[in-house]
């Protein structure tokens, strides 16, 4: 049951046994699963819940949830361990009423989010806030098929009194009181790593976040990627591969993909551009976000135009800066 | 903004919270000031410091003039000890391996209960601000320093919102609401020094900032203050300080 169809119903979560159906449908076989970016967008539903891989600024499948922007998609709820512009566009474009998160702006360095303040206190949307922790948590249970963890954190706090998803128990072996939170499933995650094969076996270098998580915890799973390497070369540093093919349902190779964010190792954040966009869209959240979505996401012809319009310049500055990670 | 001391508000604030850390801590700092303060104790007095972030590192050591944006940035792991999932250095904090929590808010209250969501009903809000992040969970399971800027509106007799607790409603409610270990210790900012008494768990001065009177600390507080009772003066910024803390932020990044 996609999230759309359990919201009409008021039905708070899949059951287990409505997880493990939907794993069973899938066709998990090691199999070639790249196709082009717009055909990714196949793989999301209006109304599906879509859980965001990476955190604030960093390996953020900013070239996926453009093109699910150019696509159309509309009412999806989206929920990501803390959330920066993604969460801006999603908003403003109309494909996401329903943000679910610990933190959301696009970064400490600008204060906070004008778009984020103008869609959430005008009430048109919804932003349903948690602890960084419970976020992790939550995914943590959905990756292990559990309807909830118990966490020490929240309570007390008017956090956890805006969520009523979350419940207090006294713990039945030392009569502690914890914070049960829900298990997030999401019916569909965007992931970006660094490498992965056609299968989907997937290398993340650097920071993971939520993102092993919260590949195991949802229905399907997209991954844009770097580069798509051979299972050969997979297979010689398997230690290094943190999400399995079985998990995945499309492969994406997409360079760059998380521009103008973070990408551990290739590329910093493309601050130049940042700065424009904020102060774009933070002068006039709605005719600043109206124009930059027109000119930088339905502009483009494809990624790559995109990536021109950021320039060159930038974009190389970001690599050499992303690489230097590396130096001794 | 240099004040007549020829340091910026921001400055004493970094270095005076920096003070507040010992060599051998592990410290969760939160981005902003606190990464800043957590970096020039390590650089000045304590080696041994280690630092986690909640982007998921242990023992950052951030190189000067490459502060990261978020504490979610490759510059974070630099030189770092480990990196790690966000779940996993969170759940440090719930297992006790923290020493020390250290961030900043939007708003304090005399109980130490901190605000970085809503300013004005969290129904109708006035302003809705970004969020906890890893704020709560530090706030809970930590014993925590809180720096920020002193001013009138950010010190409050009530938080409009708890993101992140103090003493809640002080005396012995933190610990019945459920929240068995931590709780702030020190909140410092600009203009003094402060601790909590141990029975009421209310914020009471410590000391004052150089050049600070009892009259301008109360005038720029929304609650009544209470003073100790040897009440201290903190030490001005060193040379050595200053000179380190702008090699760290050389594009006051931070400091501004």
């Amino acid at each position: 049951m996609a999230a759309k169809d359990r919201k009409a119903t008021g039905k708070a979560a899949p059951t287990y046994l409505e997880l493990r159906e939907e794993l069973l449908r899938r066709d998990r076989s090691l199999r070639h699963k790249v196709v082009s970016l717009e055909e990714a967008t196949s793989f999301v539903r209006d109304g599906d819940s879509v859980g965001i891989g990476g955190s604030t600024m960093s390996r953020t499948p900013m070239g996926m949830i453009w093109a699910l922007i150019r696509a159309g998609r509309k009412g999806l709820t989206c929920s990501r361990s803390i959330v920066s512009s993604d969460g801006d566009l999603l908003y403003a474009s109309g494909a996401c009423d329903h943000v679910v998160t610990s933190w959301f702006s696009q970064g400490i360095l600008w204060g906070v989010s004008k778009v984020m303040r103008h869609h959430v206190e005008s009430g048109k949307v919804r932003y349903d806030e948690w602890s960084h922790m419970a976020m992790g948590m939550r995914f943590r249970a959905g990756a292990m098929g559990v309807p909830f963890m118990p966490i020490r954190s929240m309570l007390g706090s008017d956090v956890r009194k805006q969520r009523p998803e979350a419940i207090e128990f006294d713990c039945p072996f030392t009569g502690e009181k914890l914070l049960l939170v829900p298990a997030l499933n999401p019916d569909v995650a965007l992931i970006h790593v660094q490498r992965c094969d056609a299968y989907g076996n997937a290398q993340i270098d650097g920071l993971q976040f939520m993102d092993v998580d919260l590949a195991m915890a949802a229905n399907k799973v997209i991954l844009t990627t770097e580069r798509i390497v051979s299972n050969d070369q997979i297979r010689r540093a398997p230690d290094q591969t943190k999400i399995p093919f079985f998990a995945v349902d499309a492969v994406v190779e997409l360079p760059f993909g998380c521009a103008p964010h973070e990408c551990y190792g290739v590329y910093e954040p493309m601050l130049r551009h940042m700065e424009y966009y904020v102060g774009l869209v933070n002068g006039d959240p709605v005719k600043g976000m109206q124009q930059y979505i027109e000119r930088f996401v339905h502009g483009p012809k494809s990624w790559s135009e995109f990536l021109a319009l950021i320039g060159i310049d930038e974009l190389l500055e970001a690599a050499r800066a992303g690489e230097s990670i590396y130096d001794a | 903004m240099l004040r007549k001391h020829g340091y910026s508000a921001a400055e004493l604030l970094t270095i005076l919270s920096a003070r507040q850390l010992s060599d051998g801590q592990v410290v969760f700092a939160g981005v902003g000031i606190p990464l800043l303060a957590a970096t020039l104790a390590q650089r000045l007095r304590c080696p041994g410091l280690t630092i986690l972030f909640e982007g998921g590192v242990i023992g950052a050591f951030i190189e000067p003039g490459k502060l990261p944006p978020s504490t979610n940035d490759q510059r974070c792991t630099k030189r770092a000890n480990m990196v790690l999932g966000s779940a996993e250095v969170l759940l440090l904090l719930q297992r006790g391996y923290v020493d020390v929590g250290f961030m900043g808010g939007a708003q304090v209250d005399q109980y130490g209960n901190l605000n970085s969501s809503f300013i004005g009903d969290p129904a109708r809000p006035k302003t809705r601000l970004p969020g906890t992040g890893g704020g709560n969970d530090i706030a809970s399971l930590a014993h925590m320093i809180v720096a920020m800027k002193h001013e009138k509106r950010r010190f409050v007799e009530h938080v409009d919102f708890v993101t992140s607790p103090g003493y809640l409603r002080g005396g012995d409610t933190r610990r019945a609401s459920g929240l068995l270990a931590g709780g702030t210790f020190r909140v410092v900012t600009d203009l003094a020094v402060f601790g909590f008494d141990a029975d009421e768990r209310r914020m009471q001065v410590m000391s004052l900032n150089p050049g600070v009177s009892r009259e301008e600390l109360q005038d720029n507080t929304g609650f009544v203050l209470a003073f100790a009772p040897h009440l201290g003066v903190t030490e001005p910024p060193t040379d050595q300080e200053l000179e380190l803390l702008r090699e760290l932020d050389p594009d006051r990044l931070y400091t501004g």
